[in-house]
């Protein structure tokens, strides 16, 4: 059945072994054209959903498309569409750079040549490298290898299953910017991500944890939905600092947050009763500030929800 | 009082190639030393070097008043060591890991028991003695495995990355342990890649290409790069001159 979505899941679950409920009940829809994220921890179910819209893996329930292909009847349509990058690193590495390319566009019935325009930005970088064996680059290295690899054959929709976990803060800023050209081109991103900072630069997310979806929306929207008055505190002893926090009687939660501290307040904001309570503790160096909630902020506060 | 780390003009050569090139500094006790450094830029061959398990090519360092060279066996004696990628044993049960690390350690079985107790009920997890690591929630694994690394009171610990992949409340909940062990005079050498994690350390260092390009407390690197954040100053120093393949 045909519909406008990139990528329509509805009610899917799926469960291994007795215990383990990986995906509870889960629907979400990505436009064509569109970067959505899949941000959560460790274990939230971001690869089942991924494998599963790859169609590596069966749902015990539910209905999901892709390009309007259904997963399980239409797998052959879908395969030959869509490029997947899994979180493993999973290309050949005895073969070299050129090699692994080489082979993934022939697998797929294409050339190098032909898709060349898609990947050129992210192959001039690996370029000099053409020779050298997969296994033997570094870790950014394999990254844009694997990404080319996955776009070789132009596909309409791409998985990425934690392309930045792992990768330093220099690496990750250029992949997102890879991706948002990527995306300028047309193609349909799905990435998943436990770093709650990358959520910002997607253009909708779902906040995944435990095999739930706690919330799909554009990042500024999901911070918008903070309701709880935030305060950014500072002492010069931090551990104290949090321990104290929570001994405040209008403290709704207090978590460190880089150099401050986030204090959430069940009541109207009164930055002088904190610094009095903090005062009154001993506390050295004290600054206040109103603080803008971020998606981390959001993300702990819909966990302690649900 | 003594240092707890002192490296001087460290050095690590792999035939040509220089993976960690002359680094100098100085870890007080009970200090929160951050390690950052872009991917590849020398911070695991350097930290294999304090560890013991890796000799330095040329330069000195000590780690809780032992040299590198010499006194190794000293050394692995008195830290601790967790990364995300090895930690415990996933096909043994919490309290098999609790007793395996501690026979590793020397501890006397009273202690062993004694420790046990403790341990589970800091971290709430009496009634998961016997189940098996690996079917423990990830944030969960972590913390014990922080536990159990610290089970025999090392002077320093080594956490490589140890928050990689946590959910936000347990990352946090992480940092808490580690400040509660810095407070009482633990000296904690940490890796991460979140930026915010930097902010929780007393100094951090940033190495660049084998060499350390900044060393300072995370609000004097920043007036010194003019950035707002350590991301900005991360990027700001591992940005030029970042041609590794």
């Amino acid at each position: 059945m045909a519909n406008q979505y990139a990528i329509d899941v509805q009610n899917i679950s799926k469960r291994y072994g007795k215990q383990v409920l990986a995906l509870d009940e889960i629907s979400l829809h990505v436009h064509s054209g569109e970067l959505f994220g899949l941000i959560g921890p460790d274990g939230a179910g971001k690869t089942t959903l991924i494998r599963i819209l790859a169609t590596l893996l069966l749902a015990d329930s539910g209905q999901a498309s892709v390009n309007g292909w259904d997963v399980r009847k239409d797998y052959k349509k879908i395969r030959s569409n869509v490029g997947y990058m899994p979180g493993r690193f999973s290309l050949y590495q005895d073969l070299s750079v050129e090699e692994n390319l080489h082979f993934f566009a022939t697998i797929f019935g294409t050339t190098i040549e032909e898709n060349y325009e898609l990947i050129r930005e992210i192959y001039v970088q690996l370029e000099p490298f053409r020779t050298r064996k997969a296994g033997q680059l570094s870790g950014g290295m394999k990254q844009k290898l694997a990404l080319c690899c996955a776009l070789i054959h132009k596909p309409l929709v791409l998985f990425l299953d934690e392309p930045t976990t792992g990768v330093d803060a220099v690496s990750r800023q250029e992949f997102w910017e890879m991706l948002q050209r990527l995306r300028q081109k047309g193609i349909t991103i799905l990435v998943s991500t436990p770093y709650m900072d990358e959520a910002s630069l997607c253009e909708r997310v779902a906040l995944i944890q435990k095999g739930r979806i706690m919330s799909i929306d554009t990042p500024a929207n999901i911070v918008a939905g903070f309701d709880k008055p935030l305060l950014a505190v500072r002492t010069d002893n931090m551990y104290r600092l949090i321990n104290d926090l929570r001994q405040f009687e209008s403290t709704h939660s207090a978590y460190p947050f880089g150099d401050y501290a986030h204090l959430a307040l069940n009541g109207p904001i009164w930055p002088e009763a904190v610094h009095a309570f903090l005062a009154d503790k001993k506390h050295t160096g004290i600054e206040i500030k109103p603080a803008k909630a971020t998606i981390e902020d959001s993300f702990m506060e819909l966990m302690t929800k649900s | 009082m003594l240092p707890a780390i002192t490296a001087d003009k460290l050095t690590k050569r792999f035939g040509d190639f220089t993976a960690v090139n002359q680094i100098s500094f100085e870890v007080k006790k009970g200090e929160i030393f951050g390690f950052l450094g872009a991917n590849g830029a020398g911070k695991t061959t350097a930290i294999r070097m304090l560890n013991g398990l890796s000799r330095p090519t040329s330069g000195q360092a000590t780690v809780a008043g032992f040299d590198v060279y010499r006194n190794t066996e000293k050394i692995k004696r008195r830290i601790g060591y967790m990364s995300q990628k090895f930690s415990l044993y996933e096909d043994l049960t919490v309290r098999e890991n609790i007793q395996f690390y501690g026979g590793i350690y020397g501890l006397p079985l009273k202690d062993i028991r004694h420790q046990m107790k403790q341990l589970l009920a800091n971290l709430g997890m009496e009634s998961y003695a016997r189940t098996l690591v690996k079917s423990l929630p990830l944030g969960w694994r972590q913390k014990l495995a922080f536990s159990i690394a610290i089970m025999h009171r090392p002077e320093i610990v080594f956490l490589d990355e140890p928050t990689g992949g946590v959910d936000p409340i347990t990352r946090r909940q992480f940092w808490e342990m580690i400040y509660k062990e810095a407070n009482e005079g633990m000296t904690i050498f940490v890796t991460t890649h979140y930026m915010d994690e930097a902010e929780y350390c007393g100094r951090v260092s940033i190495m660049v290409d084998g060499r350390i390009a900044a060393l300072d407390t995370p609000k004097a690197l920043k007036e010194q790069f003019h950035a707002d954040s350590m991301n900005d100053v991360f990027l700001n120093l591992t940005r030029p001159g970042r041609q590794h393949a």
